[in-house]
């Protein structure tokens, strides 16, 4: 069915077609919509779910944790600062290896006070153990928490997953929305180690050095082993509901010479630069980078590239050019941009490309032009 | 006559300590559970006890969770049990800096929603299982590894602070008094909502007596008003035979801290802190009880 629809609204709407059985809230600027559309559905009888009104974000991911252990599908959202207080719990639902799904809306950290899109809230969480995917649009907003818990239940995966999606950029802006019948898409849950009362067992027990390291290596196991499942499933995904994802969405990349590589919105609007770029002769072409956990493969060889990070790590540099010098060996023109909700125009990463400096980091409307 | 089952859910070979009462507290409460129970641990000497993955010490399901987390963790339990229609006890076990001090908020909350299931706090007045220092329920005077001169401040009234969020069930208990315990446990778990019982726990490392002696210990504190058993059923407070006797011909506070290392060379002003606690809390419940409150 198409609608018009908020991001906010988008995860609400598939989070209701998922049916979790319990949902844990706290309002917290950009997300309050997505907790708020839920009690709707609770309230009018739409979804029949336990609704926790939790009184922090610590408390909202202990629930989830307390919930998903029994056997049932779980889901809360949050933000920013929701989702550092909620830290502790965040790296428990991994180690727990409970399917827990989130969604995140990405606004930057305090102080000063900000509630606009950054990207430095989730990426402080990415190595907890949950797989993370950012989105570009209120569709695949909708799309992605529909596939989420697909993934995150599935028996080789069992890891909590977060989506990520752009304070305001995409959580208030009205898009048009396609809803589909779900029908089998998400199977029932079934978690092998729920709590059984007849086969009762110690869950997160004292755990000496050799038993932890052996359960460490689990969780990085099925994160390698979620690459598959993620493919699976965008492709069945593509092939009953017609929209296709990968892990990286290219976009004219084919003869491309120089590449922006980019993630959720900002990597929407390199799309369009890259067609200004054509346009004037510049064999441009965009990655956007959709599973930041697992991290993904880029084709990056013989390319310029530029990355934009909208995040930072002080005293390291923007994570997304860094981890691409780490995994692909490439020297991108670390671009830092966005921060704070700060506006990138299409014009903007148009102009990054045509005065790219390979290697050097540029921090835009900070210093002086390039 | 209370019919304590012979089923044991926390089986031997324990890593407590000798002399351990969280344990012989556990032992009861689990008697009084049965086996359709799930009990829920933050960090706490419970934490130990149970031994090291992948063996444990517990014939029940035990989710150990996050020192804060206890009362969120098992809202969320409760919830998925009542949405999946399973009749399972949720039960917090939490030592009490896990209640009264990081925890406090996750209880409060959980109170305040109605959550349908018991929070025993086992209290041993400090933080035991990281070394005994000072927590908010350590008394004045107490001598902790954080407190060497001996605790400046009076012990939180934790009981007030749960009673505010009007649970239609709560109570106090003692080890030392095991029947009481037990029945205590059995009637939270007939009422639903959240109930409340707060048990004192005596530590022979921690309030340096020696291990033989927590029974002792826990009676004496009974008899000297330190620690008064009661309970709160629906807003309506009844104070147990044995505090009753107490408050008739209580035995000196002095009997119940002579033996403990911790309150040694106790100065005067601690000592007066100590029993004007015990008198204010002694004087609340007998008024309380008496409806005039």
């Amino acid at each position: 069915m198409l609608t018009v629809a908020t991001g906010n609204k988008a995860v609400a709407t598939a989070v209701k077609q998922a049916c979790p059985s319990v949902v844990a809230a706290y309002p917290i600027t950009p997300q309050t919509e997505i907790v708020e559309q839920i009690a709707e559905f609770v309230t009018s009888g739409e979804l029949k779910s336990q609704y926790i009104p939790v009184e922090s974000e610590h408390s909202a991911m202990a629930a989830c944790i307390g919930a998903s252990v029994t056997g049932v599908r779980t889901f809360t959202a949050t933000s920013s600062h929701g989702l550092h207080y909620m830290h502790e719990m965040v790296n428990w639902a991994a180690g727990a290896r409970l399917p827990i799904v989130m969604a995140n809306v990405n606004r930057a950290l305090g102080p000063g006070w900000n509630i606009w899109a950054e990207h430095t809230d989730a990426f402080q969480e990415r190595d907890t153990g949950w797989l993370q995917v950012y989105v570009g649009s209120v569709q695949e907003a909708y799309d992605a928490t529909l596939m989420a818990f697909r993934i995150a239940e599935h028996e080789s995966v069992l890891l909590p997953v977060m989506v990520n999606l752009d304070g305001f950029l995409l959580s208030h802006s009205m898009h048009p929305l396609q809803t589909v019948e779900i029908g089998d898409f998400i199977p029932p849950i079934r978690l092998p180690h729920a709590i059984d009362t007849a086969h009762p067992m110690g869950y997160g027990t004292l755990t000496g050095p050799d038993q932890y390291f052996r359960l460490r290596w689990d969780i990085e196991r099925s994160m390698r082993d979620s690459v598959g499942v993620i493919r699976e499933t965008e492709r069945e995904f593509a092939k009953r509901f017609g929209r296709r994802y990968d892990a990286v969405e290219e976009y004219r990349c084919e003869d491309a010479e120089v590449v922006v590589v980019a993630m959720g919105t900002l990597g929407k609007e390199a799309e369009v630069a890259v067609d200004l770029l054509r346009e004037e002769g510049v064999p441009a072409g965009s990655m956007r980078i959709r599973w930041l956990r697992p991290f993904p493969r880029l084709d990056l060889s013989g390319r310029d590239v530029v990355a934009i990070d909208r995040d930072y790590s002080f005293g390291f540099g923007g994570v997304i050019a860094r981890s691409l010098a780490a995994t692909e060996g490439a020297k991108p023109f670390s671009v830092i941009a966005g921060l704070g909700g700060q506006e990138v125009t299409y014009d903007d990463i148009a102009g990054f490309v045509r005065s790219r400096r390979p290697g050097e980091e540029y921090w835009f409307g900070v210093m002086p032009d390039v | 006559m209370t019919d304590i089952p012979r089923e044991e859910y926390i089986l031997k070979c324990t890593s407590a300590c000798a002399g351990c009462s969280d344990s012989l507290t556990l032992r009861y409460v689990l008697k009084a559970a049965g086996p359709e129970t799930v009990l829920v641990v933050p960090a706490c000497c419970t934490s130990v006890i149970q031994g090291i993955y992948p063996n444990t010490a517990m014939n029940i399901p035990v989710y150990n969770v996050a020192f804060a987390a206890a009362a969120a963790c098992a809202s969320g339990m409760s919830a998925a049990f009542q949405a999946a229609g399973r009749k399972t006890n949720v039960i917090v076990y939490a030592g009490d800096g896990g209640t009264v001090d990081i925890g406090i908020q996750a209880l409060s909350g959980a109170f305040e929603r109605g959550t349908d299931f018991l929070y025993i706090c086992y209290d041993n007045e400090a933080y035991g299982n990281t070394g005994m220092q000072r927590s908010g329920a350590t008394p004045a005077g107490a001598r902790t590894t954080t407190t060497p001169g001996g605790k400046a401040q009076t012990k939180k009234d934790l009981d007030a602070i749960v009673a505010a969020h009007n649970p239609p069930y709560m109570a106090t208990a003692c080890a030392s008094y095991p029947k009481d315990l037990f029945s205590k446990v059995q009637k939270a778990l007939s009422i639903r909502g959240p109930k409340f019982i707060h048990v004192l726990s005596p530590c022979p490392p921690g309030w340096r007596y020696s291990s033989e002696k927590s029974v002792e210990m826990g009676k004496l504190a009974v008899r000297s008003g330190m620690w008064i058993l009661y309970e709160r059923e629906f807003g309506k407070v009844t104070i147990n035979r044995p505090s009753k006797a107490a408050m008739i011909r209580p035995v000196p506070i002095e009997e119940y801290l002579e033996p403990q290392g911790r309150f040694k060379g106790i100065s005067p002003e601690a000592l007066a802190m100590l029993r004007s606690v015990a008198e204010r809390n002694a004087e609340r419940l007998k008024r309380e009880e008496e409806g005039i409150c």
